[in-house]
């Protein structure tokens, strides 16, 4: 009678099954497929941000546009100097330019949102401030009132 | 006469499957960047119209003053300060309550009033920004703390509301001013 029972306990520990194994590595693969974000604008100017503790995330990507400013990267330093410059989308701009890229962000998107929408200052720490001003400036002439200082987390002041 | 080739089409083998998942995987891990934007949130003031007429002036006491130079130096109410102390002096300023005569009436009447010159480096401006915010977030922590035993984030819309009450974040920027740009 007992050796009915006992038959089971032959062969030690059975080898897990990887058979499942593409299917997790997929699943995971199909989850940084989706979540990556590859950049989409190829950055022309030399961007480091200040650090800062208050900061604040921007919650809605769709909603921010971004305006760079910083000295041109070493590989066009030789063409356009090491002047700090402002790039919006792909190409070098200027003051005058921001008006004209405000309004196409906004056509860009639904009419209700454009009152959410967030200009993202994303400039370089050895900037002046003479031509962040000129920015703020003509953001407020074309009334995107909602700005915000890129900035990295950390503590500088008091160094910790 | 050749033989015909009888074609079977075999199975193909699947093992190799998990393997180019996880080339793709390791790519894709690679080349995610999870990082979030964060940065100092700010709103601009509309630009005024021109029909409208200046606003009252405001007590001098009730305005904290806050001068940086083009050589990254900062004024403070008059006086040359370091900007690690900027947070205890405006907190000091806002929390007066009228104490002190050279210092606030009450923080919601109280404004803080930044000025930096075009020569600033944003480095230095954003240093400033952020010991000012820092100052009213503390502030508003400790409100929050007695009233509610919570930190202000954590409160509900309505709390929130009430706490930005007793300490309204008035940081006015005045235009920039250009003596330092010829340094």
């Amino acid at each position: 009678m007992m050796h009915k029972f006992r038959k089971k306990k032959a062969g030690g520990t059975p080898q897990i099954s990887t058979a499942s194994l593409p299917d997790i590595v997929f699943m995971l693969l199909f989850f940084f497929m989706v979540t990556t974000v590859m950049r989409e604008t190829s950055l022309k100017v030399k961007v480091q941000r200040p650090a800062a503790t208050e900061i604040q995330k921007l919650e809605k990507k769709s909603l921010v546009s971004y305006i760079y400013i910083g000295p041109p990267i070493k590989m066009l330093a030789t063409l356009y100097g090491t002047e700090p410059r402002i790039q919006l989308d792909d190409a070098f701009a200027t003051v005058d330019n921001i008006p004209e890229f405000v309004e196409k962000e906004r056509k860009a998107r639904n009419e209700a949102e454009v009152p959410y929408m967030t200009m993202s200052l994303k400039v370089d720490k050895e900037v002046r401030m003479g031509i962040v001003s000129d920015v703020k400036q003509e953001l407020r002439k074309v009334n995107a009132l909602k700005i915000n200082y890129s900035t990295r987390k950390g503590d500088e002041v008091s160094g910790k | 006469m050749p033989k015909k080739k009888i074609r079977v089409s075999s199975d193909i083998n699947a093992g190799s499957m998990a393997d180019i998942a996880f080339l793709l995987l390791i790519f894709f891990l690679v080349t995610t960047t999870m990082d979030v934007d964060t940065g100092i949130s700010i709103k601009l003031p509309p630009i005024p119209p021109d029909d409208q007429e200046p606003p009252p002036p405001i007590k001098e006491r009730n305005v904290f003053v806050v001068l940086v130079n083009a050589r990254d130096q900062l004024l403070v109410e008059g006086e040359w300060t370091n900007v690690n102390t900027l947070r205890t002096k405006t907190k000091k300023f806002l929390v007066n309550n009228g104490i002190d005569p050279n210092l606030s009436d009450s923080p919601d009447v109280a404004v803080v009033s930044l000025q930096n010159d075009r020569g600033t480096s944003y480095d230095m401006y954003i240093k400033v920004q952020n010991e000012l915010k820092a100052a009213y977030n503390e502030l508003r922590d400790d409100a929050a703390m007695n009233k509610y035993g919570k930190k202000f984030d954590k409160l509900n819309g309505e709390q929130q509301k009430e706490i930005r009450g007793i300490y309204p974040q008035k940081i006015s920027e005045a235009e920039p001013k250009d003596v330092g740009s010829t340094l």
